[in-house]
């Protein structure tokens, strides 16, 4: 009973450094041993997977990619998982940024996965996918993108006319988009694709935002958006469907979703963890006080 | 006067926007006055940073206190626009080797690039990975069941925490699958989709009806706050 007084009472006083070292530890190991778990799609990524699965092959995939280095860690997997597919699919992708701060990002997706990983593929710049570069202007643009990409943007990322990209001949707007695949991590981002261009102009839009956004995202499930891919573990999931889909293609390329779901599984068993011991100390704290 | 001109255009381009809504007369209006907002957006970016910039060289100037955060933020500015405007390091397009301003301002291997992948990135990545440590610090200290309230959120925030992870999953696979609200991620998909929805909606619909009334008072011209007086 003393030894149990002994220790409630030094958890009392516990330095919060060793509460850093401990998140430090839960992260660490995972990500050194790569052990990973197994992920069950929800019916929210399934909805985006199948979307994009049932596409007929060539249908083009608006996709903004609105996120900086502060959220690539959360965003960057679930882009790649939906960059692959669109891929696999042979779909048209249309790639831009909202964010300013965003381009690199996105630039560094096309190297390394559309003309990368996809490389054998011989996908063509132009015919099979754009990088559109940044689009200024925030909500405005969207609604401009919506009625007239050249009004909001009148070249590619490389200053070439649109006019003079084949794939973007018979593309007006974001209205001939068979899908709008936006990842963001807030303003400008989904909101604003929800708001000015998908319910507009009946554009089926999806979505993949940071765990913090997705709350307020909730209330356009199913009636304006077709799905709702959710941070790391929405990532992992797309992964796991892709991987099921795509078995021998996915094989070969990793799956930073899933990998990355193994520190928040142990970083969440942390956490819960310290609020049980909290409110432990919180109990035993009030019944010496009421004594 | 100086009130007057800016109230008008604001009332003005408020009108038209509102009524291309319902007039498709406005229309043509409506995307001229759009095109026209990137135009002052860009002006007002430039605004803003001699703006940012006079602030700063004041506040060094008068050597206020915490003058040398000014000092950082002004050479922050200069020297990322300066890499920036004039490419430094940036490689030409392949297209045009023989040109040397020919190639992207963010192009590998340059000045912005540089700057970007190497200062920015890393700044920005260790400011949100630092939130780890202190959530999972104020989640020891400060997420304790005082009251009934704070047992509701307690309560809610474990089941989502755990409704996030494949631990809930596992904890709750020998439940038939006839009853997905007794298992961690049916509670989960439950909170998020009834009772987290409802209270969103509840927030938007709110915040929507504030927009319309803030915006109807601005067109009116009884909300002058936006020209910086009463």
């Amino acid at each position: 009973m003393t030894t149990l007084t002994a220790i409630l009472a030094s958890l009392q006083r516990l330095d919060r450094r060793w509460i850093f070292l401990a998140m430090l530890i839960a992260v660490l190991i995972p990500v050194l041993t790569r052990v990973t778990y197994p992920e069950t799609p929800t019916a929210m990524t399934s909805a985006v997977f199948n979307k994009i699965e049932s596409l007929p092959s060539g249908s083009r995939v608006l996709l903004p990619l609105d996120y900086d280095p502060g959220s690539e860690a959360e965003l960057g997997p679930m882009a790649k998982a939906v960059i692959r597919h669109c891929a696999l699919k042979r779909h048209k992708m249309y790639f831009l940024t909202l964010w300013p701060t965003g381009l690199p990002l996105l630039e560094r997706n096309l190297r390394q996965i559309v003309e990368g990983e996809f490389k054998e593929v011989g996908l063509k710049y132009g015919v099979d996918y754009v990088n559109l570069g940044y689009v200024p202007g925030e909500a405005v643009a969207v609604k401009l993108l919506a009625t007239d990409f050249r009004k909001a943007r009148g070249q590619d990322n490389t200053g070439t006319s649109l006019d003079r990209l084949p794939m973007m001949q018979q593309v007006r707007s974001a209205q001939d988009m068979d899908l709008i695949m936006a990842i963001s991590a807030g303003y400008p981002g989904v909101k604003e694709w929800v708001l000015f261009a998908a319910i507009p102009n009946r554009i089926p839009l999806g979505m993949g935002v940071t765990g913090v956004t997705a709350p307020q995202m909730y209330p356009y499930y199913p009636n304006q958006v077709v799905g709702l891919i959710t941070a790391i573990k929405g990532a992992a999931e797309y992964e796991t469907a892709l991987a099921a889909a795509y078995p021998d293609e996915m094989s070969r390329l990793d799956a930073s979703g899933i990998q990355r779901m193994g520190p928040q599984l142990w970083a969440h068993r942390l956490m819960i963890v310290l609020i049980v011991i909290g409110n432990i100390l919180q109990l035993t704290r009030g019944r010496g006080g009421r004594k | 006067m100086q009130r007057i001109i800016p109230m008008l255009l604001t009332s003005i381009v408020g009108v038209i926007a509102i009524a291309s809504y319902f007039v498709p007369v406005a229309q043509p209006f409506q995307d001229r006055v759009e095109e026209w907002f990137l135009i002052v957006a860009a002006i007002a970016m430039v605004l803003g940073a001699a703006s940012l910039l006079l602030h700063h060289l004041k506040a060094i100037s008068n050597q206020e206190a915490g003058w040398g955060y000014s000092a950082v933020t002004v050479a922050a500015l200069v020297i990322t626009t300066t890499v920036g405007l004039l490419k430094l390091g940036a490689p030409p397009d392949l297209k045009h080797p023989e040109l040397a301003w020919s190639g992207s301002y963010l192009a590998e291997g340059g000045g912005a690039w540089w700057i970007y992948t190497y200062v920015m990135s890393p700044i920005v990545a260790t400011m949100f990975s630092l939130l780890a440590f202190y959530v999972a610090s104020a989640a020891f200290r400060a997420f304790r069941a005082r009251n009934f309230e704070a047992m509701l959120l307690l309560g809610t925030a474990l089941i989502v925490l755990l409704g996030r992870t494949s631990d809930g999953t596992w904890l709750t696979s020998g439940v038939p699958a006839d009853y997905p609200l007794a298992t961690i991620p049916g509670l989960n998909v439950l909170i998020m989709s009834v009772f987290n929805t409802a209270g969103q909606r509840a927030i938007m619909i709110g915040i929507a009806l504030g927009v319309a009334a803030t915006s109807l008072r601005i067109l009116l011209g009884l909300d002058r706050s936006y020209l910086g007086g009463d």
